[in-house]
């Protein structure tokens, strides 16, 4: 039996739907609204399994479920040597979201890395401690400002409500997901004129460490072929 | 690590104690907040965290080097030599296949007589207890780049920015790349100084960064504006200098014909010469001791000045068997106003093991 994590609920899991139905693979929850539970209608021996996106990239290095659909943004923070662990398969065209750093809109000085820096190092000999951070995608960030060769900063974990960290003094910057940016500017932030720290969209990954026997085998193939990844 | 590695490491722990040593201990667990100040935020990718309910965030000793600082410093006499044996933890993101727990034996001088002899005894100490080893010693000295970043003549502020960077190398050369115009400014910042009054828009204010603070660093980016690019020949000095690479008294020679044009590194050359006779007298063979102006460029901040590494060349999948180097500042630094010149290094005897296949 093959196993497919999607996402359990919201936009992402009904994309996800879509996307496999026009591949005529149907998927769908059965039993009541609450219960977590799918079905899959179009290729035999597929089993689905409603999961939160964020536990989608841990299953699957488990090896767990076979594949999974969730965002690249977590696959990456979650997994180190994630592409040992996962092959990504597709991406599906939705759930487009950037991780980007964004500053105060004030800080009409800083718009690259390298002012961040600059701000950075100025900021830790006034106030005595290192610039921070917010952010929940703390591997992710961390490669991003060491390759840009930004120091003197330090991250603080934020699980949510991130761009509020700033006006609310427990943080000078953040670093977070955004796809339009409305509630960046809502809360008085940019974000820096430089590429994005990841650009991430809903993906279809595969387990390189899930067990297959033959029939698994043949299974995964006859989906592949279907779906035309 | 194994019962020989331990055995090992015993027997490299009475050798540096019959060099005058006294064996010294630290915590396993180290304050958080002292390592992520002299580090930054890339320790962690690097150390293992953990939280104590009273004490805080705490650290899985990444090395030894800091804790025994400290300990000097709060209550140590002087002169000092120490010696110790016990496990570092460093997380492996990047190469999960190396260990991430391992001994290191280490070997510190604290010191003030002679910083020169102080340099040789450590690392002709290293030589002799690894004679029997097929090794390739490198030496380096982050003495001689400082004095080479000081002596271009740059503004103070150009001169802290490539010193802050002196140890992330393409980071360093980014900036040499923007002070010597070689890379353009960033439109954004050529917009930035066209506006008349860039603070103007510089509203709501939010956060801790004060509008001063962002109003200073705008006349900042004006003042270097308005400062002449470094020359093309200021860059083919610092350049020539990290380029050198040659046994200790060639590379000592091709120095000082650098320093014709930039005199600045006379006193670090100086300090090279005295240390190169210091190894001499202690037996090196300084002739074959190779000299990389760029070596410990990436490794631990703290070292700056003498540097050395002794590297298993048949076995690349080994790291460096031993380490070591100057870390004056690093006792200023920890020091809470007081310093003392120090020199020391490690043996990691699990990659010595490894090197005769017992391991």
């Amino acid at each position: 039996m093959i196993k497919l994590g999607v996402p359990s609920k919201g936009r992402l899991m009904e994309k996800t739907f879509d996307w496999f139905g026009t591949r005529g693979v149907s998927l769908s929850r059965t039993g009541s609204e609450r219960e977590y539970a799918g079905a899959v209608d179009g290729v035999e021996n597929v089993a689905l399994v409603l999961l939160s996106a964020g536990e989608i990239p841990r299953e699957l290095a488990a090896g767990r479920i076979h594949l999974g659909v969730t965002g690249t943004d977590l696959i990456r923070e979650k997994l180190v040597q994630w592409d040992q662990k996962v092959e990504q398969m597709a991406e599906l065209g939705f759930g487009h979201a950037d991780l980007i750093v964004a500053v105060p809109a004030c800080w009409v000085d800083v718009d690259t890395l390298d002012d961040l820096d600059a701000a950075a190092a100025a900021f830790r000999a006034r106030h005595g401690h290192r610039l921070r951070i917010a952010t929940k995608y703390h591997r992710l960030v961390r490669d991003y400002l060491r390759d840009g060769g930004v120091s003197d900063y330090q991250l603080v974990d934020s699980q949510g409500a991130t761009e509020g960290t700033v006006a609310n003094l427990t943080a000078e910057a953040i670093a977070d997901i955004t796809s339009t940016g409305e509630t960046l500017r809502a809360n008085h932030l940019k974000v820096l004129a430089e590429e994005p720290v990841l650009r991430s969209q809903a993906t279809l990954f595969r387990s390189r460490c899930a067990p297959l026997d033959e029939a698994d085998r043949a299974t995964l193939r006859l989906l592949r072929d279907r779906i035309g990844v | 690590m194994s019962l020989v590695s331990v055995a090992k490491a015993a027997q490299l722990r009475a050798a540096f104690e019959s060099a005058g040593a006294i064996p010294v201990e630290t915590g396993v667990l180290q304050p958080a907040e002292t390592l992520l100040d002299l580090y930054g935020e890339d320790i962690r990718a690097r150390a293992y965290v953990t939280h104590d309910p009273v004490q805080g965030e705490m650290m899985l000793r990444p090395d030894f080097t800091v804790p025994v600082v400290q300990m000097h410093m709060s209550d140590g006499a002087e002169p000092a030599r120490y010696t110790y044996s016990g496990k570092v933890f460093r997380r492996q993101e990047r190469h999960p296949e190396r260990p991430v727990e391992y001994l290191q034996v280490g070997f510190e001088i604290f010191d003030r007589a002679d910083p020169a002899a102080a340099d040789a005894e450590v690392f002709a100490l290293f030589a002799d207890l690894l004679k029997g080893y097929a090794l390739r010693a490198v030496t380096g000295d982050i003495g001689v780049l400082t004095a080479a970043v000081a002596g271009l003549g740059a503004s103070e502020r150009r001169h802290a920015a490539l010193m802050r960077h002196l140890w992330r190398p393409r980071r360093f050369r980014q900036l040499l790349d923007r002070f010597s115009g070689k890379t353009p400014m960033p439109p954004t910042r050529r917009a930035l100084l066209a506006e008349a009054d860039p603070m103007a828009r510089a509203t709501p204010m939010i956060g801790l960064r004060s509008e001063a603070e962002i109003a200073a660093r705008i006349e900042a980016l004006r003042a270097d504006a308005a400062e002449p690019p470094l020359s093309a020949e200021q860059v083919a000095l610092i350049d020539a200098v990290l380029a050198v690479k040659a046994p200790g008294p060639f590379a000592l020679e091709r120095l000082r014909d650098i320093a014709v044009d930039l005199p600045a590194l006379t006193p670090a050359l100086t300090r090279m010469a005295r240390r190169l006779e210091a190894l001499s007298a202690r037996g090196v063979d300084v002739g074959r001791l190779g000299f990389e102006a760029s070596f410990g460029r990436t490794s631990m901040e703290y070292y700056d000045g003498f540097v050395f590494g002794m590297i298993a060349e048949a076995r690349p999948d080994l790291p460096p068997v031993a380490t070591g180097g100057r870390y004056d500042a690093l006792t200023r630094r920890l020091g809470q106003g007081r310093e003392i010149p120090a020199v020391g290094g490690v043996i990691r005897p699990d990659a010595l093991m490894q090197m005769e296949g017992a391991a």
